[in-house]
């Protein structure tokens, strides 16, 4: 609360700083970490008061560090493998009575590497899931996230020119405190818990996730929303120069989502700025993105810029493009079919799933029925898809 | 000879899509999703391989490379045989235990009714692909085998019903087939 009134010390100390050349942040040269200057002179530009000082603290460095490979597939774990592989190459013609004894082979092998923890003084949740988790790699690499491509791998093969940093996030409509906010100067001071949540996508696949974050709840009450605020709207950044994706027209860009003003008062609706110990890569949605666990997962809006209350039900990128398919609410419902496929049940991407026992039963809310079915008593469930 | 070198070479090559499969699957990395990566790739070969023999035709008109038919009932029977795959790994991988679903997934669900009544139509010409059979069908033995147009215009609208926005790819299938189906045009309607 206190960063938020702190206001004219940082213009001036944004008036001291050097101008950016801006044009180099687009000239394909390698991030930097010191161009906390754009974002000041920018909000300069448009005569907003709300500047804030941010040192460049080391947090922020560390956005930019590459994961070294070592980190990644410890020299055990390979030998391991190559060792598994010498076994099964006389197999491989074999049937499938054959193929699945390697299967079971495959599942004692251990859980794929986490990569080292960066974020400090993770506070442990409660009302984590206990389920086996979604691997560090599977969680990175297979993603929906249509700014960077439509393929599950694309975002994390075509978001390496995305620069997370310096970050600004908008705030407008009906609250008593809005502009334009640094990100790091919002999340000064802040503590981050560890939450592991299921997601469930519309596809009807489904993961166990450990994000780092905090209740958006925690965050929109800074800026005071009035009693008009009756939902919340949330944008995407739009940067089709470092976003491929977004140079088709697939999506009436940006990427739009909403949620009701207490569902996103929500103590479970979280804003996550890391998963797995790490700040976000990129391909989720980095630097800061929603993660609601009770509804598909489209309904978790990535790489926010731009938070918005308003009087009136805002449009939802989905729901917009196929309102037949995708709703406002977008529970998780296994009982309200897709138009087109079955949300009777999903395919649950875990460490050591065996390819043959991959599909469990889809449960209401996800699962979460118990803390948020209230909210939602009085609506016709055929609504809320 | 030389044709049946040539045969074995390429029975050996469209194997190779199923051997990378069940090499990543089985030994290697098959990514997050091993079992949508099977069900989606058995699939797009059964598209490739369908489309691929309605080429043997026309490129055999255009080249005068008479040869190429000995070929085709391979490729068909291939189309077949990843058609199968497909559906078994749907059935015994993706629904798994859900198997049940597949009754209602058959009759309520468009893109699946439309790919398994695909995967139905195969069956026949499969069954009549044998020389006997073509001896014993005569005449009707050309007009059974025109089917295949049909399961492929199946096949394509069975995987653009399926996606949920980005429809480049379904699409590309479809205008080839467009394109194939074109060249046949003249002949086909000069007979009816």
């Amino acid at each position: 609360m206190g960063n938020l009134m702190r206001a004219t010390h940082a213009e001036v100390h944004g008036l001291n700083r050097r101008l950016p050349d801006r044009t180099s942040e687009h000239s394909g040269k390698k991030p930097r970490c010191l161009i906390d200057g754009a974002y000041t002179l920018q909000c300069q530009d448009l005569g907003l008061v709300r500047v804030f000082d941010h040192g460049g603290t080391p947090m922020r460095q560390r956005l930019f560090d590459p994961i070294i490979a070592s980190e990644i597939t410890p020299e055990s774990a390979y030998m391991q493998r190559r060792t598994l592989m010498k076994g099964l190459a006389a197999g491989l013609i074999a049937g499938l009575a054959g193929c699945e004894h390697e299967v079971e082979a495959k599942a004692e092998t251990p859980v794929l590497p986490t990569p080292k923890p960066e974020i400090p003084g993770l506070k442990t949740w409660p009302g984590s899931s206990r389920e086996t988790r979604t691997s560090f790699r599977d969680v990175t690499s297979y993603n929906n996230y249509y700014e960077f491509g439509t393929g599950k791998g694309d975002p994390a093969a075509r978001s390496a020119n995305f620069k997370p940093r310096p970050w600004t996030l908008e705030v407008a409509g009906e609250a008593e405190v809005t502009g334009r906010f640094d990100l790091d100067d919002l999340l000064k001071g802040m503590a981050f818990e560890e939450r592991i949540y299921r997601l469930r996508c519309v596809e009807a696949w489904s993961m166990v996730i450990p994000w780092n974050g905090f209740p958006l709840a925690s965050l929109l009450k800074r800026f005071k929303p009035t009693s008009k605020a009756k939902y919340v709207r949330f944008e995407t950044i739009e940067r089709p120069r470092e976003m491929p994706g977004q140079r088709s027209a697939i999506i009436d860009w940006p990427y739009r989502e909403g949620l009701r003003i207490d569902e996103a008062m929500h103590p479970l609706t979280l804003l996550a700025v890391g998963v797995y110990g790490r700040w976000l890569p990129n391909q989720n949605g980095a630097p800061l993105r929603l993660v609601v666990p009770w509804k598909y997962g489209f309904k978790s809006i990535k790489s926010i810029v731009k938070i918005h209350f308003s009087e009136t039900q805002p449009p939802t990128s989905w729901n917009v493009m196929a309102p037949d398919e995708y709703g406002f609410y977008a529970n998780v419902n296994s009982a309200v079919d897709h138009p087109r496929w079955s949300q009777a049940s999903e395919r649950r991407i875990a460490e050591g799933m065996s390819i043959f026992k991959a599909r469990i039963a889809t449960t209401s809310f996800n699962g979460y029925a118990e803390q948020v079915a209230a909210m939602y008593t009085g609506l016709d469930p055929q609504t809320l898809y | 000879m030389r044709i049946a070198v040539t045969k074995v070479v390429l029975f050996l090559l469209c194997l190779v899509p199923a051997a990378v499969l069940c090499w990543d699957v089985f030994v290697g990395d098959p990514g997050p999703d091993p079992v949508a990566r099977i069900v989606h790739e058995t699939g797009a070969w059964t598209l490739r391989f369908l489309l691929i023999t309605l080429t043997i035709t026309p490129l055999r008109r255009f080249s005068g490379w008479n040869l190429l038919i000995r070929f085709r009932r391979m490729l068909g029977l291939y189309a077949f045989f990843y058609a199968c795959l497909h559906f078994a790994s749907y059935l015994l991988l993706d629904l798994g235990a859900f198997w049940a679903q597949l009754l209602t997934d058959i009759v309520k669900r468009p893109y699946i009714t439309v790919g398994f009544s695909a995967w139905l139509l195969l069956v026949p010409l499969a069954i009549t692909s044998t020389n006997a059979m073509m001896r014993r069908l005569g005449k009707r033995w050309q007009t059974l085998h025109r089917l295949s147009y049909l399961i492929a215009v199946l096949g394509v609208l069975h995987f653009l019903w399926l996606v949920k926005a980005d429809l480049s790819e379904p699409l590309i299938y479809a205008a080839i087939l467009a394109v194939l189906m074109l060249l046949r045009w003249r002949r086909l309607s000069g007979r009816n």
